[in-house]
């Protein structure tokens, strides 16, 4: 962290953890939820959102203070669906199964509650550096819970990960199936994600005590 | 029969929250009371209600390929898809706000028991998803769009007040400290999903392939012409596969 001040490799660093988006800030769940039953496919949404969260903390912060107030919602949403028609249009073209793995979920980066809530939080108080700090730091935050989750269900979903058979081939009994082991099909259903994720935010909290909510 | 087979299938089947988890950071936010999570949920039907259609005839007249064929032969051949994101959100974002002036100027009770939500919807994921559901959907009419945004938006208002419901009463049981909070309610609505998974099977009496079929129909009837195209492509694709 040579180049980076204390300050800002805390502006990268903090949300990885403590003040993770999806564990604390509540943010940028539905995406989380929906599009983690592959590993691949989260990483690849992972990749997406730090882009445009990157480039679009930039864009916000430098037009910061032309941007009348009453009407900054409606930038920040075109400024937001520019940047994701980019990530679509790239998707489509060269990643193309994939884009339809996604489906509409890259169009629902624009509404994911991250982007805004960081453009309101962070982008339009402070200058560009920081405000691209802070977004790739808010987007790795953001891809960890996503991969710890797609790491999880694909694992023990499909018993692949990233497509590879790591646990050995289940037709023909080899690795882990020769004695026995079956694949858990219950965590590739949409409400496991839920409730891995449950178990993340269980675990962080027990951990760190501070975070513990009261009510 | 169109109608109400759509109906129960975009509020049981579909559900918002918990087949596709759209909407799922207000859902979270704002379900610690019944009566606010009430005021949210009617919101986003309304809101839903008014932009699913107004996005189908957007989708239908200016963003398909060869939508604009109305407009005169040259037109034609234009395909506006990649355009949808940001009319979308810009029809959602200016109806949001419209429908605030019209609700404060018509109905003042209304607006004040709306009134703090209607902004938060322009960014609900559900609103937007409605409308991107409906176009990958290929929903085939005007009428069905309606049905569609009602639909949705009602499952959504029954699942935010069921958990509100829950989180009211789950303040008496003894919740592992960590979990309390957010993780708790993580996993009840994982469990209310597995609940509704069960609705799965209801207008398909189990049998797959008759829920493929309507839809296959449907889309024939939209795209006479379009599929002819299409086909080729396909072909094309098919080809370059098997080499």
């Amino acid at each position: 962290m040579g180049i980076l001040s204390k300050k800002d490799a805390g502006l990268i660093k903090d949300p990885l953890f403590d003040n993770n988006p999806i564990t604390i800030q509540v943010l940028g769940i539905c995406s989380a939820l929906a599009i983690t039953a592959e590993l691949k496919a989260s990483i690849v949404m992972a990749v997406s959102v730090m882009f445009v969260l990157g480039l679009g903390n930039v864009v916000i912060s430098l037009m910061r203070n032309i941007i009348p107030s009453k009407i900054r919602i409606i930038v920040q949403l075109i400024v937001v669906a520019t940047l994701v028609i980019i990530v679509d249009l790239v998707l489509k073209a060269f990643a193309y199964e994939l884009s339809k793995t996604l489906s509409v979920f890259v169009g629902l980066i624009i509404t994911n509650c991250i982007i805004m809530g960081r453009f309101e939080a962070f982008a339009l108080g402070n200058g560009p550096w920081r405000s691209f700090l802070d977004g790739i730091g808010n987007a790795l935050g953001y891809g960890l819970i996503l991969v710890i989750v797609g790491f999880f269900r694909e694992l023990l979903g499909s018993g692949t990960l990233l497509g590879f058979k790591v646990l050995g081939d289940p037709i023909e009994k080899t690795g882990l199936y020769a004695i026995g082991y079956e694949n858990n099909g219950f965590m590739l259903l949409s409400p496991m994600a839920l409730i891995v994720v449950g178990i993340i935010i269980w675990i962080q909290r027990s951990k760190n005590k501070s975070l513990i909510e009261e009510a | 029969m169109e109608h109400i087979e759509l109906f129960f299938k975009s509020i049981f089947i579909d559900n918002m929250v918990f087949a596709t988890f759209l909407g799922m950071c207000s859902y979270l936010a704002i379900s610690k009371k019944v009566s606010t999570s009430v005021g949210m949920g009617a919101a986003v039907i309304f809101v839903l209600t008014v932009t699913v259609p107004l996005n189908w005839l957007l989708d239908q007249y200016i963003l398909q390929e060869g939508a604009l064929s109305w407009l005169g032969e040259e037109y034609a051949s234009y395909d506006l898809s990649f355009l949808s994101f940001i009319m979308f959100i810009a029809t959602i974002a200016t109806m949001v706000q419209l429908v605030e002036i019209i609700v404060e100027k018509f109905s003042p009770s209304l607006y004040n028991s709306l009134g703090i939500f209607l902004p938060l919807i322009a960014v609900n994921c559900a609103i937007l998803g409605g409308s991107l559901f409906m176009q990958s959907r290929e929903i085939p009419s005007f009428g069905l769009a309606v049905t569609y945004g009602v639909g949705s938006g009602i499952g959504w208002f029954l699942a935010i007040l069921a958990i509100a419901a829950i989180r009211e009463k789950i303040r008496y049981s003894s919740v592992p400290p960590a979990l309390r909070g957010l993780g708790i309610t993580f996993i009840i609505t994982g469990l209310m999903a597995i609940g509704f998974m069960s609705f799965g099977g209801m207008l398909t009496g189990g049998d797959e392939e008759k829920k493929d079929e309507p839809a296959t129909e449907a889309k024939v009837e939209v795209k006479q012409e379009l599929d002819k195209e299409k086909d080729a492509k396909v072909v094309a694709e098919n080809t370059n596969i098997n080499k």
